[in-house]
């Protein structure tokens, strides 16, 4: 009986395997665009605020999962992206730049960020970069907190506008859940189709062994340069969503702990996997808003959960096929 | 003939050791050139200097008439010169096709936005570049193992799975470095012939770094012999095996080789 039911689950689950990809696709991005008006505005704002950490997660999975360069100070690129729409559309300086146009230079800013950074780091390995990018984002948090004259300070930024088309402005949760899903579609996109082509490839030669990819003609500095550029745009679109949504920013929105919670949500989730990357930030940062009574020992479960994970699981809950492999070997 | 490769009194030092010494070195195009040498007599670090991995202190290397000094490692491969390693160096969780398409990188273009967008030219490309992974397993006898990972091929396959990658590059000049190390006398033989064959098929000239004296002798056009970092001896392959230089850098001095015999040095007074 037991044995019939397990033989039953499974074909079931073979089935829904053999749907297309396109449709399973298709059934999830559905499933995900109809829940806001049956969860309700609390859930959709919190269900909001875990779509920024996928699109955070997916553009460090650039750095971390693809290019195999751990980067601890990423908020840095997130902040630069808050920071650079709130100078730019409110009413600190009387600039009032229309939001779409800011997506593009928000990104763009970003990446210029992520390569001066990676220009000087980009020699370093392993512990050595993890360190250095560590205090270039802490570095320019403590400039957010100290450049009183242009960015209040811990005051922060207020009243920053709200993303408009023609008369319509967004407002409600449901609003930016929308322009979040959005925003992680495009970053699913976007990594999966490059994760898949001759920079994917290079990307993973050059985690694997550097210098065979080296004499295989893979320019290193400029594929780690791009990898780093790439990722930080991401977090710069991340930021803007984020100072747009909240309308006032400050600096203890960017504290480390932001760079540590999506390595976190990337580690629990799979490294290198799109889809882990989004279960690991709902798991990390859904489920804790579900446990807002048990919140202070939330560091605790934390810890706990990497813990746990790295003994039994240290591929991640969703791990890619390659890093499945790539773990195996050390058993 | 031309010459592809000219090296001029290279010379590289790590600290107070001398690795090269003023070492000269002509490749011709199509031709399989041999470096031997005892243990430690510089032939990798020779490849090294080569591909750009160290910078030598002093010399020359002319490829196609151009300096290649100062070139970095990947600018080095694109002017087409590729090479494999002694101990094996594959990307060892990438597929046996992954392995051989990371080495034609550089005949490929698309940047992020080709990746990205996908488009025709890029489709063409990996199409293109999909038949040549397919030819070229095909002739390093690898068809089939397309989807194996690297790291699971046995070792003779990965020896010619490291070759394939190379010849992905589309280099004129291939460097070998100990292509028979661990093999068995069969497959020496059968790697042997394989060697001809690229050279004899492809149309590129090979620099060859091996340990089995057969090998060398039996394929090479030429011989170079490096001791302490010195160029003892270069010639015709049967030139080389009666100079007593050679012979002198592998088996020692005749008069030490009899002292030794006649009184072990433990026995000295």
């Amino acid at each position: 009986m037991e044995k019939n039911r397990a033989e039953w689950l499974n074909r079931q689950w073979q089935s829904v395997l053999s749907i297309p990809r396109w449709l399973q696709l298709a059934l999830i991005i559905g499933f995900v665009a109809v829940l806001p008006p049956l969860i309700g505005n609390y859930w959709t704002h919190v269900l909001a605020y875990v779509g920024i950490y996928v699109l955070l997660g997916i553009g460090l999975n650039v750095v971390v999962g693809f290019a195999g360069l751990l980067d601890l100070g990423y908020v840095a690129f997130y902040a630069i992206g808050a920071y650079s729409y709130a100078f730019l559309a409110s009413p600190k300086f009387g600039i009032h730049v229309p939001f779409w146009a800011m997506i593009p230079a928000c990104a763009a800013l970003a990446a210029l960020g992520g390569a001066l950074l990676g220009i000087p780091v980009l020699r370093m390995r392993g512990d050595y970069l993890a360190i250095v990018t560590l205090g270039f984002g802490e570095i320019i948090r403590i400039l957010i907190n100290n450049l009183d004259a242009l960015t209040n300070g811990p005051k922060g930024l207020l009243r920053i506008d709200p993303p408009t088309i023609g008369s319509f402005h967004f407002a409600t949760p449901t609003h930016f859940y929308y322009l979040i899903l959005a925003g992680c579609l495009f970053a699913v996109f976007v990594t999966s189709r490059l994760n898949d082509s001759r920079i994917g490839r290079a990307w993973i030669a050059m985690r694997e062994d550097q210098d065979a990819a080296a004499l295989m003609g893979i320019d290193i500095l400029k594929y780690k340069l791009m990898a780093f550029a790439i990722g930080a745009s991401f977090a710069g679109v991340g930021g803007i969503i984020f100072a747009a949504k909240m309308g006032s920013i400050f600096p203890d929105d960017f504290s480390v702990m932001v760079s540590v919670n999506v390595i976190c949500l990337i580690i629990i989730g799979g490294i290198g996997s799109i889809p882990g990357v989004i279960l690991g930030a709902i798991v990390l940062i859904g489920v804790p808003e579900v446990l807002r009574a048990a919140a202070i020992y939330r560091m605790l479960a934390f810890g706990l959960l990497l813990v746990l994970m790295m003994i039994f699981r240290p591929m991640g809950i969703l791990p890619s096929a390659r890093r499945k492999l790539e773990l195996k070997k050390e058993d | 003939m031309t010459a592809l490769l000219e090296i001029r009194s290279l010379t590289k030092k790590f600290g107070g050791l001398q690795a090269l010494t003023k070492v000269d070195l002509l490749i011709e195009e199509k031709m399989i050139a041999g470096l031997i040498g005892p243990n430690g007599a510089g032939k990798t670090t020779l490849f090294n200097a080569i591909t750009g991995v160290y910078a030598p202190e002093e010399g020359s290397i002319l490829f196609l008439g151009k300096q290649i000094i100062g070139k970095k490692r990947h600018e080095i491969t694109a002017v087409g010169i590729a090479r494999t390693f002694q101990n094996i160096r594959l990307f060892p969780s990438m597929s046996t096709a992954e392995n051989v398409l990371v080495g034609h990188h550089c005949q490929m273009q698309a940047g992020v936005w080709g990746a990205v967008s996908r488009n025709r030219k890029t489709r063409q490309e990996e199409a293109i570049a999909e038949r040549k992974v397919m030819e070229l397993l095909r002739f390093v006898g690898l068809e089939g193992q397309e989807d194996q990972l690297a790291r699971n091929l046995p070792y003779g396959d990965q020896r010619r799975l490291e070759i394939a990658r190379a010849l992905a590059v589309e280099p004129k000049l291939l460097l070998l470095d100990e292509p028979t190390a661990g093999m068995n006398p069969q497959e020496t033989l059968a790697l042997t012939r394989f060697v001809s064959r690229i050279r004899d098929e492809l149309g590129l000239s090979i620099l060859l770094i091996e340990h089995d004296m057969r090998v060398v002798m039996g394929i090479s056009d030429r011989v170079t012999v490096l001791d302490h970092g010195i160029r003892i001896a270069e010639g015709p392959p049967e030139a080389i095996q009666k100079d007593p230089r050679v012979i002198e850098a592998y088996l020692g001095r005749p008069s030490e080789r009899v002292r030794k015999r006649s009184r072990p040095p433990h026995l000295n007074p």
